[in-house]
């Protein structure tokens, strides 16, 4: 639970929130079993929107943002992202996960393909992008997350930090309209958090749609337009940035705050 | 100790060769090879004395005698005026044909099996459980007794097919007979024959040869094909479907082939007591194939189960976040991880399948042992060079499945590193 | 919601239950079963699979007789009872013979009375391997494992129990040379040294203190002659003998095969590769047809203890590769550990290496017995009486002729306990191994 400082000025001039709706969740439940994950989630998201979504864990932060490209199945209510409604129609789903990008906490890049293959390998095969089309893309956005020199190098190969910034360089090249980070720093030393938080600022002030689970305080005070806290299942509190930190309303909050800021 | 072996200089004191590192280990492998090979020498001196006392001294010669016995399941030209080397290259072939038919029917039933095992659907997934829990932890020999049984005791008698209120009929439009001491199975014939290419040690049809030159013609030009087809993917993004133009380019040319030399089918026919004509599978050939099968199936299917479950969830669930297909996914993403983990065991499976075969001698299919250590040694009495030398070769057959091994081995490292 | 719209729960929800569709019998149901229309038209051809299998094998096996004496009164017990002229299986073949099939001739219907040795000795084993199955257990338990080593071989072969005493001592007094060797002059030459004790008190000392012992001391037990040591008893025999004895070749193998000791290494490899290269088969003739030539002549050599001899040094290959595997993956600083104690190689492997790497290969080397104890079936080829080869002679006999599936069925589901549960043991412990520290 890192609180690294984003140090460098922020061009807000391109993070803008429009009216229009990417995402809309209504009374959305899941339960494992009979366990009750989920809890009449309703959440708006707007084009342009960065949200930090905050919570203890357990607290069902993660499966929410999974049910957003279906990595996780969603019982009651329904979700509807860029218009398209998530139902079993694998039709609909195609169309959603290949507008929607995301990265893991393990990063998940695949071993036995090098850096610029993970790349190309969905555009390729879904997008249906000529290769070398897909290579040009795919050194466009290494060259943004600053790693491309380490293209023709396995996974493997690389750090924690550079291997995170392909993660994300990876679905980028799908072009996404809308990005998901599922704790993307969790699993990195303190050194190369700062990277990836620059990668993901870079992102931002390009106007991108990004929902974040993260522990990343620095980076939502100073990034996100909105703040969401979750617990047992729920959406427990959510506000702008400095309201959130400098005034939270609920007791959950507070002790959540207390904790993870620490002192 | 023997001290005398290396020479003491100047400087050199006795105590050294214990407790000088540098002398350490060599005192001590001169004393294991020493023991080693005291203990060789003394097994080989008394088999030297005892084979010299009944007369027979160590030699191959016998391998050019008449073998005079039978061998019916047969690869190559064979008969009991052959010499013996001639019936062991039959046992051998017999060998290599088991195993090749076990290897490729394991595979299959394996990989179809391991992917029903990790089925979400609850009652295939418990009853694959089932199939590999009772047939791996019963010795493969009592399989392989009980396959040969079923066919020797439930499958009709030969006679039984006969007369007008015949008892068994043949299946497939008359072409195949079911029985007890074999399956027949129809036989390629040709109207226009090429003959026979004597190759020294067997002779090998032509019309067999032409149609490998044109089916390895096809592959190649399938293979040329989808490389077309990449190289259209990378310039346009489209890849243009392969599948039906391949099927195309391997088939029509063999189907040609086979027209121009007037292929017809030669059914086996029920003549005296026995089917004459066709392909005959005989029924301890039968019996072997399937029990090393249904045994060895029960590993492969654990092999590609531990394979595909090698590969974390986490991989899968970034291939569909990506858009990807689970189709797509597993080829593109899941197997080839796994493959890295499943063919080494699938290779160590192979080797066991192949010396399991050995297990033919209990049920009288002739292979190797059958026939080399077998009649063969029976009737000559060379019983040292007759073991010596089946424990040769099947040596011979593993290092080589091993070497293959090492060499994917060596290779998947140096690509994923 | 805008984004400007700030929301705080006052009142958290509590938990509701799933929807019925997804819980309880149906959701497992449609989960698991029915969850696509593919899924479903699986499930029902597999639920016609078993049926059609289920019902011709199940009334067989149910409706079968258990006590007759003979096929022929089976088929007319089947005739009397069932009126639809079918046969069903004749158990009362197993019940028939179950002495044989288990005890063998030895212990089964040619000297009844005997039964209580192979029980007695099985039992021992169970005491003797709990310790090391079971590492909570009392370690006093392993002087239960030395000395079964010493008293199944007597149980099974009978004899004067001073033969097995002798041994015994033989050994002991080789351990003390060991040691008073290793103080005085050097760990190395105790090596040698000690080996030398036991060879000349084996074969000069064993036969006339044991046989003296004997003649002021009579115990004694009926012997048997190994040809006559047969059914489950002669495969488990077999299995134990050789896991016992491949152990401490197969420990000197691995430690051979890691050694930098480059013909240490080569011929450990060697003897390793070349042993696993071949069939068992092919070794089990070498035991029955080639090992009479490889000795003096005047050795008298026993079959079975030939037999055991090879698939011993079968196992103790198979069972090498294992425990190399477990001195592989111990971390490189338990070495480094060692040698920076200034321990010697010997005692670095006795007291760090060897007790991780081999508590780490059990579960390989229960694999390895359940391979072993399965392929003690192959005897049956060289016409040693093991299961299979007691079927055949029961199936030779009038009164059972023609009588195969119940037998097979028998000996399969005999097997089948044995390696079943010893696999599920193995894989307990392989998870054990996995969370638990290393």
């Amino acid at each position: 639970m890192s609180d690294v400082a984003v140090e460098r000025q922020i061009d807000r001039s391109k993070m803008q929130v429009s009216k229009e709706v990417a995402i809309e969740i209504v009374n959305m439940n899941k339960w494992y079993g009979q366990f009750h994950v989920l809890r009449d989630i309703n959440l708006t998201v707007h084009k342009g929107e960065r949200i930090v979504i905050a919570g203890p864990s357990g607290s069902g932060k993660s499966t929410m943002i999974r049910c957003i490209n279906r990595l996780e199945e969603h019982q009651q209510g329904s979700i509807i992202v860029d218009g398209t409604e998530l139902t079993s129609d694998l039709k609909n789903i195609d169309k959603i996960r290949s507008e929607v990008g995301m990265c893991f906490q393990h990063f998940n890049l695949f071993p036995h393909l090098t850096i610029l293959e993970n790349c190309t390998l969905a555009p390729i095969w879904v997008r249906k992008v000529p290769k070398k089309e897909a290579e040009e893309t795919a050194m466009h956005f290494l060259e943004k997350v600053k790693i491309p020199d380490q293209a023709n190098k396995f996974p493997g190969q690389l750090s924690g930090g550079q291997q995170q910034r392909v993660a994300i360089a990876r679905s980028l090249c799908m072009k996404p309209r809308i990005m998901l980070f599922d704790e993307p720093t969790s699993a990195l030393d303190p050194e190369m958090i700062k990277e990836v938080l620059d990668t993901m600022i870079e992102l931002a002030e390009e106007g991108m749609t990004m929902l974040c689970v993260t522990h990343e305080m620095g980076f939502a005070r100073q990034v996100a337009n909105r703040v969401i806290f979750m617990d047992q299942g729920q959406i427990v509190e959510q506000n702008e940035p400095e309201e959130f930190f400098n005034n939270p309303k609920s007791e959950r909050t507070k002790l959540f705050l207390s904790q993870i800021l620490g002192h | 100790m023997s001290d005398m072996t290396s020479p003491p200089k100047q400087s050199f004191k006795f105590s050294m060769l214990l407790y000088d590192s540098r002398y350490r280990g060599i005192t001590i492998q001169i004393f294991v090879l020493v023991m080693v090979l005291g203990s060789l020498g003394w097994l080989a001196g008394n088999a030297a004395t005892n084979l010299a006392a009944l007369g027979k001294p160590l030699r191959f010669d016998f391998l050019g005698d008449t073998a005079s016995y039978d061998i019916s399941q047969r690869l190559i030209d064979y008969k009991s005026t052959d010499s013996h080397g001639r019936a062991v290259l039959v046992g051998l072939l017999n060998t290599l044909l088991v195993a090749f038919m076990g290897c490729v029917a394991a595979t299959i039933l394996g990989v179809i099996g391991g992917v029903l095992r990790l089925s979400n659907n609850w009652l295939v997934s418990r009853l694959v459980a089932v199939y590999v829990e009772i047939f791996r932890n019963i010795p493969v020999l009592l399989w392989i007794f009980v396959c040969m049984f079923t066919i020797t005791a439930i499958a009709p008698q030969p006679r039984d097919f006969r007369g007008d209120n015949a008892t068994a009929s043949m299946l497939l439009n008359d072409s195949v007979a079911v029985t007890n001491r074999g399956i027949y199975l129809p036989e390629p014939l040709f109207s226009r024959p090429l003959g026979d290419l004597n190759l020294g040690i067997f002779n090998m049809s032509i019309e067999l040869l032409v149609l490998l030159v044109v089916l390895f013609g096809g592959v190649y030009a399938a293979r040329w094909n989808n490389a077309r087809a990449n190289r259209i993917q990378v310039e346009t993004g489209d890849r243009p479907d392969t599948t039906w133009a391949n099927v195309a380019i391997i088939v029509v040319p063999l189907l040609a082939a086979l027209l121009a030399m007037g292929f017809h089918i030669g059914k086996p026919e029920l003549k005296g007591f026995n089917f004459k004509g066709g392909v005959n599978m005989s029924a301890p050939l039968i019996g072997l194939w399937l029990g090393l099968t249904l045994y060895t199936t029960t590993y492969i299917i654990e092999a590609v189960r531990s394979g595909i479950q090698s590969v974390s969830k986490g991989q899968s669930e970034a291939a569909f976040a990506l858009g990807l297909r689970p189709g797509r996914t597993m080829s593109l993403v899941i197997l080839p991880q796994a493959l890295r983990v499943i063919i080494p065991q699938l290779i160590s499976q192979y080797l066991n399948l192949t010396k399991n075969s050995s297990l033919a001698v209990a049920i009288g299919y002739m292979d190797l042992v059958s026939t080399l250590g077998g009649i063969t040694l029976n009737q000559t009495g060379r019983e040292m060079e007759a073991i010596l030398m089946l424990m040769a070769i099947y040596l011979t057959i593993s290092l080589l499945i091993s070497a293959g091994m090492n060499w994917y081995n060596t290779r998947v490292k140096l690509v994923e590193r | 919601m805008s984004n400007t719209l700030s929301f705080v729960r006052t009142e958290m929800l509590p938990q509701k239950t799933p929807p019925a569709s997804s819980v309880g019998l149906q959701g497992w149901l449609r989960e698991n079963l029915f969850s696509s229309v593919g899924n479903s038209i699986l499930t029902l051809l597999t639920l016609g699979f078993l049926a059609l299998i289920l019902s011709n094998i199940l009334p067989w096996v149910l409706f079968g007789i258990w006590d007759a004496g003979s096929l022929t009164e089976c088929r007319a017990m089947f005739a009397e009872r069932y009126a639809d002229g079918r046969e069903y299986a004749c158990w009362a073949v197993v019940t028939d013979r179950w002495d044989q099939l288990i005890f063998g001739y030895s212990f089964g219907n040619l000297h009844e009375g005997l039964y209580w040795r192979p029980i007695v000795g099985l039992a021992l084993i169970l005491l003797a391997l709990s310790p090391i199955l079971y590492p909570n257990l009392p370690r006093g338990l392993y002087i239960a494992t030395a000395a079964s080593i010493f008293l199944y071989p007597w149980l099974i072969w009978g004899g004067s129990i001073w033969g097995p005493l002798t041994l015994a001592l033989c050994i002991i007094a080789a351990v003390f040379a060991y040691r008073a060797v290793a103080k005085e002059v050097s760990s190395l030459i105790a090596i040698p040294a000690s080996l030398l004790v036991l060879g000349v008190l084996v074969f000069f000392a064993m036969s006339p203190v044991s046989s003296g012992l004997n003649a002021v001391a009579p115990i004694e037990l009926q012997p048997v002659p190994s040809r006559e040591i047969s059914g489950f008893v002669l495969s488990i025999t077999i299995g134990i003998v050789a896991i016992v004895a491949s152990l401490p070749i197969a420990v000197f193998l691995a430690l051979g095969r890691q050694s930098n000791l480059f013909i240490v290494n080569k011929l450990s490899t060697g003897f390793i590769e070349i042993i696993r290269g071949v069939p068992l088969i092919t070794l089990i003739f070498v035991a029955t047809i080639l090992l009479k030539y490889f000795l003096p002549s005047s050795v008298n050599l026993d079959p079975v203890v030939a037999v055991m001899v090879l698939v011993t040094l079968f196992t103790a290959a198979y069972i090498a590769e294992v425990i190399r595997g477990g001195l592989a993956a111990l971390p490189k600083g338990q070495y480094e550990a060692a040698d920076a104690l200034g321990l010697t190689y010997w005692q670095a492997q006795r007291q760090i290496i060897l007790p991780q790497a081999l508590k780490i290969s059990i579960p390989g080397i229960v694999s390895n017995f359940i391979s072993v104890f399965k392929d003690t079936t192959l005897v049956s080829i060289v016409a040693l009486n093991d299961p299979l080869g007691i079927s055949n002679a029961i199936r030779s006999n009038s009164d059972w002729n023609g009588i195969v599936w119940e037998l097979y069925g028998f000996i399969a589901i005999v097997f089948w306990i044995f390696c079943f549960s010893m696999s599920r043991y193995s894989m307990s412990l392989e998870r054990k191994l996995q969370t638990g520290h290393r």
